[in-house]
């Protein structure tokens, strides 16, 4: 097996993660895309330490994984309450800091 | 054991028939996970969207054990596919975005701008792996085990280990009152 085939898998991953983030308007889509985008980064990681026969990659992966489970429980929190204060969940919707 | 490595005396995990079926595994896997991504970010039902997440995700944690990173691969199972997604399709349900109607078209410009974006990404990601790494094959003789893994987190990777502890119970705390009603 060579590296290569797992970091392109993993890049192109990371490119349909960020076309989601960048084009969906549904925040929970969004949030979806993100995790599709941290899967990417793990995928890199986990090759790069098959790769080099080393244990941190995978200690990192395991690392990057309870922070996305953080990150997914307060980021549908916020948009639970932007739900529940708006009726709505477009995400272009949400200008008000804008300058 | 493999009988053709027996035979030829190779290392049963890099003899030439277990390198085919491990690239046809991939290729097969990798074909699934760029379908259902694609799928994913382009459905206009949410909830199918969230499933084939689930996909995705089972689909990285085959390539995970694939490359003999059994640990994590079952953490992925455990954690994505076992939580992350259960808590994906309840803010699905209590945002009403299956069944009450929240289902928003991206606009063509916006579509339009994230297609060149994404595509100039995977452009020169690509180009930049294939001129580094164009030749770098992984020679893994066995695979990790879930003890050495283990030793490296409580050992070398200790401190990082207490600070996710504390950004996981302040994650807690956080999503808790940011949710709450009053």
């Amino acid at each position: 097996m060579y590296l290569n085939q797992f970091l392109l898998l993993s890049a192109v991953l990371f490119a349909i993660g960020v076309y989601g983030v960048l084009a969906r308007r549904n925040g929970v889509l969004v949030l979806m895309s993100i995790e599709l985008i941290l899967n990417a980064v793990n995928i890199n990681l986990v090759a790069f330490a098959a790769f080099r026969e080393s244990i941190p990659g995978e200690v990192f992966a395991l690392f990057v994984i309870a922070v996305a489970a953080a990150e997914v429980g307060v980021g549908l929190a916020m948009i639970l309450l932007l739900y529940r204060n708006r009726r709505n969940i477009d995400l272009t919707e949400i200008d008000l800091m804008k300058g | 054991m493999n009988v053709y490595a027996e035979m030829t005396g190779l290392d049963p995990l890099t003899s030439g028939e277990v390198v085919v079926a491990q690239n046809i595994a991939f290729g097969l896997i990798a074909i699934i996970m760029i379908f259902s991504a694609l799928r994913m970010v382009t459905t206009r039902n949410v909830v199918h969207a969230a499933l084939y997440l689930v996909i995705v995700l089972a689909g990285a944690a085959a390539i995970f054990i694939l490359l003999g990173a059994e640990f994590v691969g079952v953490t992925q199972v455990l954690v994505y596919i076992g939580a992350i997604v259960v808590l994906f399709l309840f803010g699905i349900m209590l945002t009403r975005g299956a069944f009450g109607g929240i289902n928003l078209e991206e606009k063509a410009e916006q579509r339009k701008m994230s297609i060149l974006v994404a595509g100039l990404l995977a452009v020169v990601t690509g180009g930049a792996l294939i001129n580094t790494f164009s030749d770098a094959e992984i020679a893994r003789s066995s695979p990790s085990t879930t003890a050495t893994v283990g030793d490296s987190i409580f050992s070398q990777f200790i401190i990082p280990f207490e600070a996710v502890s504390v950004l996981l119970l302040a994650a807690l705390i956080g999503a808790i009152v940011v949710a709450r009603k009053d």
